[in-house]
């Protein structure tokens, strides 16, 4: 089923994929992970005279966990205790560039970089300890940071240090431990950041506090497409704290001593209106405003046939059947909107970002500045989760333009709420269209899948793509949308069934021409292709008159994938499932990107006819991410991409009106609160000692959205195919 | 999916909470009650006699209703928000429950899903429609008048069999509804029939000449089905209607209806299509967002027919033909003279939404000097939504404010909307607020 | 120059009165745990306590505080000594990014100071106004009554 394109630079234009040199990667073996981007070892982790380890992700912490499962790999193979090693995330000056932290691709490239240079490192440290103690190798053991002979004669990690070079190259191979002998690597140890938040320490990019800081606000009209009309420039400049409003062609910020200053002025610069300001909404020209995903096959396609298989046609007793599923526009939607801090110091500026890739972002920023890329440094600082390129690298841009302007003075930029969700780049919205045929023996005998949507990523885009650069005078010109490539693919990711299907064919109707600004939002196309798949396989599976496991079964002849089905419907209890009056059973699987983690869902929801609500009373999902590194750092992600995709599929729906959007709060749209979480959610993670790690953190949202479509045509009889599921549209198919 | 929120603002447990129509009525009767209490007590007994007996009727399948009939009631239970008492916070879909606390005792919604045992799965069509029009259950039992069947007389067979209709179709729950805890003398239910006997009306709506058929269909919801005088109507001393002054204003709960007449209280004078747009999503930017009870009306609306929503503005529209207004210009310098505590807490916990630069302002939700709050007699619905703020009232995104009662002190309250009455609004200044606010506070936490 | 007891302590805030305490929190005072999350009261991600009830930092201006008694996390105990629901926050990870965090655990600590025994139901209905997108309510709602039992636990023990 994968289909096996040789990857290109080019890809990393598309923005998930991490870029590297096809022609290097053919000269030589291909090293683990992210090591084949950056192959010296001290690029990835330094040991300090006292024996600390310091280890270098280039990824981000987003909140995934991600700090905490790369330190128990690095403990792990370096045989050291989490406390004693540091980890620096992303930093233009510090770490390695490893792209954009996306894609769920941290474990994978990160995730192995480390895993691999800690374990060279450690055959160093052997290496090393061996030559002073006048040992052999093979009979030393590393423990606890140090390196121990037979007659209890060690050496710490601080003292090999001094004698140690780690500024070469790291080989293909690794003297990797056993699975079997693993202490932290599949234990859930506890987050390393959480005290701390807990407590109110300064976590976040929104935390910092440098000396002489202002806090700044862009002042924008409230959308895409909109600008200011006639700010009073003049009297929010009078106002107290306020030390200077900064222009440069449309872009206008407030700088203020105070923060609460900052943001008066901002409302007086807001009081006097907006007006449309004649440019598309999407940044590239399009036809019509388009408000509504069904109108999305009307916009002009690029059709990529991303699988044709051609097997025997249907035979005369086939069933036909079809369906079309839509998903609309959807936000982010952070907690906590979009900041940075930028200093402008001796002609270099440094700018803390809460920016998912801090090297593209700084190749943009230099762009914007006009200033060589070495005089620009990003640091990437946690902000709220993200869950894919929202405001962030426009806020670090708005800041940085800002500092630039005031050299010597840190500035604090932080949007506003309504920033947040007026500005941030959308998931774009999506159709898809089934059309199959079931034979005579209740057997899928041909599919074809159609899918319209733009591109899902605009990422790096350079200075065009972010808001600062679009308002300069001249604005930076956007580099044209582009899809991203199979396998791992864009708006056609998963678009490719996982089931055995002896005929099929997959077009990617690729939409240039956007609508509306978006950008990738977790799991990208998957979620609708996802959604579309395993519904319609509900569908067919309905019309064999065959229990939906065990059609998928029937189907399936992955054996990882058949076993996180299996254990998803043995731990639900589905073969005895028995349906009370307005409740039902749904089930859905997939692996995202047919690449990375497994993901099987059941549940069982119930349905008021009357109102249309909706409530999920029991969720089980079987995870499989190859090595389990932290399980309950997996079971967190697949339990919040579970309730997050609940959001999505039953609530959020960004609203416009003429192109125009028009959600611009929680209350224009709303997201899941507690009230509708899901009673109970229980996550069984398949561990695989020694395979691959394999992303997580997106594989629940296709599952989840296609399993309440599911269980919803359970309980009603008639289905919902286009989200969200709203209590209207369950009202209806309820029909009363 | 909605569910009552506690936004801070209530510090009783959110069961408890009177929503909807629910309630309001209850203690309004029971106020009414209390005071003609010795009078019906003598009356009780004679009364009783005369007004019921048991009146077996045939039961009907709960099969074989036409879907469109069906459908018919659903739209028309949303009109008569019947899922308002009837379906308590966390449960069934009108299987009862829902607990209203009075002063004089606590009564619940019934079960009116089809269960035979605990519902009304054994009443036929005749039960039913005697129980709407005439509050006497199948057995003679008495219906306390909070349900509202003084106005659901003047509902036609056909509409009643519809409801029946969508309400033998629901799912069959089995709940008994728990017995109401009242404090006597209220405990005793033939006090109702003298009640019934001195006010029920037992007349079906007649349709005026010379009106358009959405007119007098929209006449025909607002005084039967839909109830609005419940609310809107002020009573007498025993809790009946004042029938010579329809929807003229009421206060209940805490909160003030607006009259529906000449008198509406609204700045921009209300049109059929506004109205329109108001009952259906609970918020006109030419006026307001629906608060308090009002909100839990247009929730249930959400299930109403268009159709059936603008002919009820249509009529309410012409009720009110005689109201005019403009809407007067934002006097923030005038305001913020002589009270520089309240200019700071408006700027510290109102502007963020409701002034000028606000983004809400910005994406034309209405301002505060359109709303009818600030142009009542009373303050008590500006109170109100300050200490209660507004839950979004229909469909999933809607207006949303939250309350303020757990941050400001009775007299900050007091300060709050002298200003913003100042600042926006018409009329008399207000007077006594700091009382007033402490009274609001208390009846709309339950207390 | 406004008084202010914070965790017990007092502080002369030189702020306009207007200002929402969230900003004097975070930028006079340095607590970090009170989040701006909307500055429209929708969120909850600026929850702390005053006089013992949760409410909006971001829509509560310094005016109106003087005499009463503002709690935030910071004072509910230390990364190394926790508060009760801090420390069943931890036991139970109930936190991806974290953001929404401090707000959940104050709003929390509202309910359980005066209900430690609360059941789901309350819960629930009590934590609505706080917003969590990474979806960490389910280990949220576990925290809290995990808290709870703690809190019931604790007080028997002193009786
Ligand atoms: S920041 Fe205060 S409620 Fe959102
Ligand atoms: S943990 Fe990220 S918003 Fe709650």
């Amino acid at each position: 089923m994968t289909v096996a394109l040789p990857r290109r630079k080019a890809l990393a234009a598309g923005g998930l994929l991490v870029a590297f040199s096809c022609r290097r990667a053919r000269a030589a073996a291909r090293l683990p992970g992210d090591l084949q981007k950056s192959p010296l070892l001290d690029s990835w982790l330094r040991i300090g005279p006292d024996g600390r380890v310091t280890v270098f992700t280039g990824k981000a912490e987003l909140g995934q966990g991600i700090a905490t499962a790369l330190i128990q790999v690095a403990a792990e193979e370096l045989d050291l205790r989490p406390t004693d090693i540091t980890l620096v995330t992303a930093d233009t000056a510090r770490t390695p560039d490893e792209g954009f932290t996306a894609g769920s691709h941290s474990m994978q490239d990160s995730g192995t970089a480390i895993l691999n240079a800690a374990a060279q490192a450690r055959a160093l440290l052997v290496r090393q300890a061996a030559a002073q103690l006048g040992e052999d190798s093979a009979n030393l053991v590393t423990r606890d940071g140090a390196v121990v002979a037979p007659d209890g004669r060690r050496l710490g990690y601080g003292a090999l240090a001094a004698g140690l070079s780690l500024d070469v190259e790291a080989s293909a191979a690794s003297p990797l431990k056993p699975p079997g002998r693993f202490t932290v690597i599949g234990h859930s140890l506890p987050r390393v950041d959480l005290p701390a938040k807990l407590a109110g320490g300064a976590a976040y990019v929104q935390d910092m506090r440098l000396p002489g800081m202002l806090h700044a606000r862009v002042a924008r009209g409230p959308s895409p497409g909109t600008r200011l009309r006639a700010p009073d420039l003049r009297g929010a400049g009078a106002m107290p704290g306020v030390v200077r409003l900064v222009r440069a062609g449309e872009f206008l910020a407030v700088v203020a001593t105070g923060e609460w200053q900052a943001v008066a002025a901002l409302r007086a610069l807001t009081a006097s209106g907006w007006e449309a300001d004649g440019t598309a909404a999407g940044g590239t020209a399009a036809a019509a405003p388009i408000d509504d995903a069904a109108g999305l096959p009307g916009l002009p396609a690029r059709d990529l046939v991303i699988l044709d298989r051609a097997g025997p046609a249907p035979a005369d007793g086939a069933r036909q059947f079809s369906a079309r599923y839509t998903r609309p526009w959807l936000m982010h939607g952070a907690i906590g909107p979009s900041c940075a801090v930028a200093w402008f110091r001796d002609g270099e500026m440094t700018v803390w970002t809460h920016s998912q890739g801090v090297y593209p972002l700084r190749a943009a920023i230099a762009k914007l500045l006009r200033l060589p890329a070495a005089r620009v440094r990003c640091i990437q600082v946690e902000g709220a989760g993200c869950y894919g390129q929202n405001g962030a690298d426009d806020a670090a841009a708005d800041a940085a333009v800002v500092a630039q302007a005031m050299p010597g003075r840190p500035i604090r930029m932080q949007w506003m709420r309504e920033q947040e969700h007026g500005w941030e780049p959308l998931g774009p919205g999506m159709l898809g269209a089934v059309r199959a045929a079931l034979g005579p023996d209740g057997r899928i005998v041909s599919w074809e899948y159609e899918v319209w949507s733009n591109t899902h990523s605009r990422r790096p885009g350079g200075p065009g793509v972010l808001l600062a650069g679009q308002e300069m005078d001249p604005p930076f010109p956007a580099p044209a949308p582009r899809p991203i490539p199979m396998p791992e693919g864009g708006g056609d990711r998963n678009a490719i069934p996982i089931y055995t299907l002896p005929r099929a064919r997959c077009t990617y109707h690729f939409i240039p021409a956007m609508p509306h600004r978006i950008s990738a939002l977790r799991s990208l196309g998957a979620h609708l292709n996802v959604f579309a798949i395993e519904s319609f396989m509900d569908e067919l599976a309905r019309a064999a008159g065959s229990d939906p496991v065990t059609f998928r079964l029937a189907h399936l002849d992955d054996a990882r994938a058949r076993d996180a089905v299996t254990l998803a419907a043995a731990r639900f209890g589905w073969s005895a499932r028995r349906r009370g009056a307005d409740r039902g059973f749904g089930f859905a699987f997939a692996r995202y990107k047919n690449l990375g983690a497994y993901c099987a869902i059941a549940m069982e929801i119930e349905v008021a006819r009357e109102t249309g609500a909706l409530h999920l009373l029991r969720v089980v999902a079987a995870v499989d991410s190859g090595q389990a590194v932290n399980p309950d750092g997996i079971r967190n992600q697949i339990e919040g991409g579970i309730v997050q995709a609940t959001s999505w599929t039953l609530q959020e729906q960004v609203g416009f009106a003429a192109g125009r959007r028009t959600s611009f709060d929680w209350s224009a749209y709303p997201i899941l609160r507690f009230a509708d979480t899901p009673g109970r959610v229980d996550v069984h993670v398949i561990d695989r000692p020694g395979a691959p790690f394999l992303g997580t953190g997106e594989a629940a949202q296709g599952p989840t959205s296609a399993a309440i479509g599911n269980a919803l045509a359970d309980a009603l009889g008639r289905r919902v195919r286009d989200l969200p599921i709203s209590p209207a549209r369950v009202r209806e198919a309820a029909s009363v | 999916m909605r569910q009552s929120a506690d936004f801070g603002t209530t510090p009783s447990n959110d069961a408890s909470l009177v929503c909807g129509r629910r309630g309001r009525r209850q203690i309004r009767v029971f106020e009414s009650a209390l005071r003609g209490a010795t009078l019906l007590v003598v009356a009780a007994f004679a009364a009783c006699a005369a007004a019921a007996g048991p009146r077996p009727g045939a039961t009907a399948a709960a099969a074989g209703f036409p879907p469109d009939e069906i459908a018919d009631g659903a739209g028309l239970a949303a009109i008569g928000g019947c899922a308002g008492c009837h379906t308590r916070s966390d449960g069934a879909p009108l299987a009862g429950g829902a607990p209203v606390r009075t002063p004089f005792g606590t009564v619940y919604g019934s079960n009116i899903t089809p269960d035979r045992a605990t519902g009304i799965g054994a009443w036929s069509l005749a039960d039913f429609a005697r129980a709407m029009r005439t509050g006497v259950a199948p057995g003679g039992r008495h219906l306390y008048p909070a349900f509202p069947y003084d106005h659901f007389t003047r509902v036609d067979d056909a509409d009643i069999a519809a409801i029946y209709a969508f309400l033998m179709t629901r799912r069959p729950v089995a709940r008994a509804t728990p017995a109401p805890r009242m404090d006597f003398p209220f405990g005793f239910r033939p006090l109702i029939a003298v009640w019934n006997a001195l006010y029920l009306d037992d007349a079906r709506f007649q349709p005026v000449p010379g009106r358009s058929a959405e007119w007098n269909r929209g006449a025909y919801l607002v005084e039967g089905l839909g109830h609005c005088g419940d609310c809107h109507t002020p009573s007498n001393l025993l809790g009946a209607e004042r029938s010579g002054r329809p929807l003229a204003g009421a206060v209940l709960d805490g909160w003030y209806a607006p009259p529906l007449t000449a008198a509406s209280p609204a700045p921009r004078p209300w049109t059929a299509d506004t109205l329109a747009t108001y009952l259906r999503t609970g918020l006109d930017a030419q006026h307001q967002a629906a608060a308090g009870p009002m909100g839990g009306v247009v929730h249930d609306f959400g299930a109403a027919r268009p159709s059936d929503l603008h002919a009820i503005a249509v009529y309410l529209a012409t009720t009110m033909a005689a109201s005019a207004g403009a809407p007067r210009a934002d006097r923030g310098a005038a305001a913020n003279r002589g009270r520089p505590e309240a200019t700071a807490l408006f700027a510290g916990a109102c502007a963020g939404c409701h002034d000028a630069g606000a983004p809400m302002m910005q994406q034309g939700r209405p301002s505060l000097a359109l709303g009818s709050p600030l142009h009542e007699a009373t303050a008590r619905d500006a109170i109100a939504v300050v200490l209660f703020g507004v839950s979004p009232p229909a469909g999933p995104a809607g207006p949303f404010m939250p309350g303020f009662a757990a941050s400001l002190s009775d007299a900050q309250v007091a300060e709050l909307v002298d200003y913003i009455h100042a600042r926006f609004g018409g009329g008399a200044a207000w007077r006594d607020l700091p009382a007033l606010v402490r009274q609001v506070r208390k009846e709309g936490s339950g207390g | 120059m406004i008084s202010l007891s914070v965790n017990g302590r007092t502080h002369a805030v030189a702020a306009d009165p207007a200002t929402p305490l969230l900003y004097v929190l975070r930028n006079d005072l340095g607590l970090n745990g009170a989040k701006f999350g909307c500055g429209l009261g929708q969120c909850g991600a600026c929850t702390v306590m005053v006089d013992g009830a949760a409410v909006f930092s971001c829509l509560t201006p310094i005016a109106v505080l003087p005499g009463r008694r503002i709690r935030t996390i910071e004072g509910l105990g230390t990364a190394a000594a926790p508060g009760p629901v801090q420390a069943a926050f931890l036991a139970e990870q109930a936190a991806q990014c974290g953001y929404c965090t401090a707000g959940m655990v104050m709003r929390a600590q509202a309910l359980l100071e005066r209900e430690p025994g609360a059941d789901e139901a309350r819960i629930r209905a009590h934590m609505q106004p706080n917003l969590c997108r990474c979806g960490t309510q389910l280990r949220i709602l576990r925290a809290v009554r995990r808290a709870g039992r703690a809190m019931t636990g604790g007080r028997r023990a002193s009786l």
